[in-house]
């Protein structure tokens, strides 16, 4: 599948502490389709791990149900020291939530405001959220909060800009800055460079892994391109047909491993 | 030429109810019809009566006293339009938001009821609350500004909702992804995305406020409408036509305002 393997991006120290740990947990949504089937699994502080597996194999859904925007049919989840069985409750939902940041597939930017009032929104959890209306209303230290993390990505000279003027791998960047303006412990980014061209695919990964490597963030993102997965990961967890195939550090995966995830089982 | 599956049907088969029903409701718009739209006699019957009424409608009474007397009237007119559109387009905010599906603070329940209550506002006909109006604050401008306000809600309350309903979802998500509650979502994304829509309609609002408050004159409530009233009451034909004259012109401007405004949010 792969000719060679891309060198890692940087190496992170691996602090021991779970910041996610799945046990027994499985899904199936009210059509009775099982989503996933008994995922166990444990991610500690600062890893950087990518979630693979081909589409229907549960890898959104599972990323959903770690901080309950989906529940969880059975089994437990524990996020950020927060332990649900369901779903989290209201307040177990806000404190996780407010140590989460997360970047969808599409950026989800609000298209008629600045670019610095988008990143202002990652700010919404805090109190007086009304404030994140725009930045105009918002107090001076989410501003510079924001103008902070825009200069993180490269785009504090588009703070005025309005969000829908921006290129694509743009709007993802500002998506990126939104996530960690509050410097979140848990990144969870599903496919986010899946919209986005090559080059700035590989901008917004390398962004994402930088910015977690220098805060010490514990990332975890679904791709379904192998060289984002193999660059930017320090392990790879594999589903398939919403169990986990396999789950490895990325220097020991095989192509064998990949076309495995991949192959189509005959029906 | 190989074998292919037979053609799909152009139209839809009826089912027999299906059939039954257009049969029904053709003939109910027949029989109304019929019944009560005027015959091309009737209409030809009333084309000299309406001359007559024309020629004693011109030229339409230009004595400054009077014009001064119309502007006053016509200036409270729009008074009593944007008071009343602003009051019922603040009120319809929370009640869109309360009343909006899978959005609103107060679940199904909250939104149904909250919808129930701008329905009935809404199917109760303006003439209607201006009687009832008048008939508890008395006759004049309150009893107006009252009325439109019920009637904006009416109006704003059932658009708002749904344009809130119809907001992009994404954006949404992304904020209660990140710990955001709906306050925040109502606030940070919902807002922003539905602006031009909520003005768009808030203009709409204010156009149709500036029309009704000129009707609602008619059943006693005071402004340009009343003094339209009494110059019909009166035979004053040459008052009526200046009247008429300026309304038109008032809410031809208002259009126009209001369509540069709507061209200028796209």
């Amino acid at each position: 599948m792969l000719d060679h393997l891309p060198e890692k991006f940087a190496s992170v120290d691996i602090v021991s502490t779970p910041v996610i740990t799945t046990h027994a947990l499985a899904k199936t949504y009210r059509n009775g389709r099982e989503v996933l089937k008994g995922i166990n699994l444990t991610i500690r502080q600062g890893e950087r791990v990518a979630l693979i597996g081909s589409n229907g194999s549960g890898k959104s859904t599972l990323l959903r149900c770690l901080i309950g925007l989906n529940e969880v049919s059975s089994g437990k989840v524990t996020t950020l020291g927060e332990t649900f069985t369901a779903a989290p409750t209201k307040a177990q939902r806000v404190a996780l939530r407010r140590q989460t940041g997360f970047v969808f597939q599409k950026h989800c930017l609000v298209r008629r405001r600045s670019v610095l009032s988008n990143v202002v929104h990652g700010m919404l959890s805090e109190a007086g959220s009304w404030r994140g209306f725009a930045q105009c209303l918002a107090p001076e230290s989410w501003r510079s909060a924001a103008l902070d993390a825009l200069a993180e990505v490269n785009l504090a000279d588009r703070a005025n800009a309005r969000a829908d003027t921006l290129s694509g791998g743009q709007q993802q960047r500002v998506a990126v800055a939104r996530a960690l303006v509050r410097r979140p412990r848990l990144l969870i980014a599903d496919e986010p460079a899946a919209s986005l061209d090559p080059v700035s695919g590989h901008e917004v990964m390398a962004i994402f892994a930088r910015l977690c490597a220098d805060h010490g963030i514990t990332m975890l993102f679904t791709s379904h391109d192998m060289n984002h997965v193999l660059e930017y990961a320090d392990r790879i967890v594999a589903l398939k047909e919403g169990r986990i195939l396999f789950d490895k550090p990325s220097a020991t995966t095989t192509d064998a491993d990949l076309k495995e995830t991949f192959r189509v089982e005959n029906r | 030429m190989s074998k292919i599956a037979k053609l799909p049907p152009r139209l839809p088969r009826l089912s027999p109810l299906s059939f039954a029903l257009s049969i029904g409701v053709a003939a109910v718009v027949i029989v109304s019809i019929l019944q009560v739209a005027p015959s091309v006699g009737q209409l030809a019957d009333g084309v000299p009566n309406l001359a007559n009424l024309v020629s004693r409608m011109l030229p339409p009474n230009l004595e400054s006293a009077f014009l001064q007397r119309t502007f006053w009237r016509i200036l409270e007119t729009f008074q009593i339009a944007l008071a009343g559109a602003v009051i019922g387009i603040v009120i319809s905010l929370p009640i869109a938001w309360i009343s909006a599906r899978g959005v609103g603070p107060f679940g199904r329940i909250g939104a149904f009821l909250t919808k129930a209550f701008v329905s009935f506002l809404r199917t109760v006909p303006d003439l209607v609350w201006a009687l009832l109006f008048v008939a508890t604050v008395g006759l004049g401008a309150v009893a107006r500004t009252m009325t439109i306000v019920v009637d904006t809600i009416g109006f704003c309350g059932r658009f708002f909702a749904e344009v809130i309903e119809d907001s992009e979802k994404e954006p949404q998500e992304a904020i209660s992804a990140i710990g955001g509650n709906r306050l925040s979502i109502l606030f940070g994304a919902i807002i922003p995305d539905v602006m031009p829509s909520l003005i768009n309609s808030s203009l709409f609002a204010l156009e149709k406020a500036v029309r009704s408050s000129v009707v609602l004159g008619l059943v006693g409530a005071g402004g340009i409408g009343q003094e339209l009233k009494v110059a019909f009451d009166m035979f004053q034909y040459r008052n009526a036509s200046t009247i008429i004259l300026v309304i038109f012109v008032i809410v031809l401007g208002m259009e126009w305002v209001t369509d540069r405004l709507r061209r200028k949010l796209q």
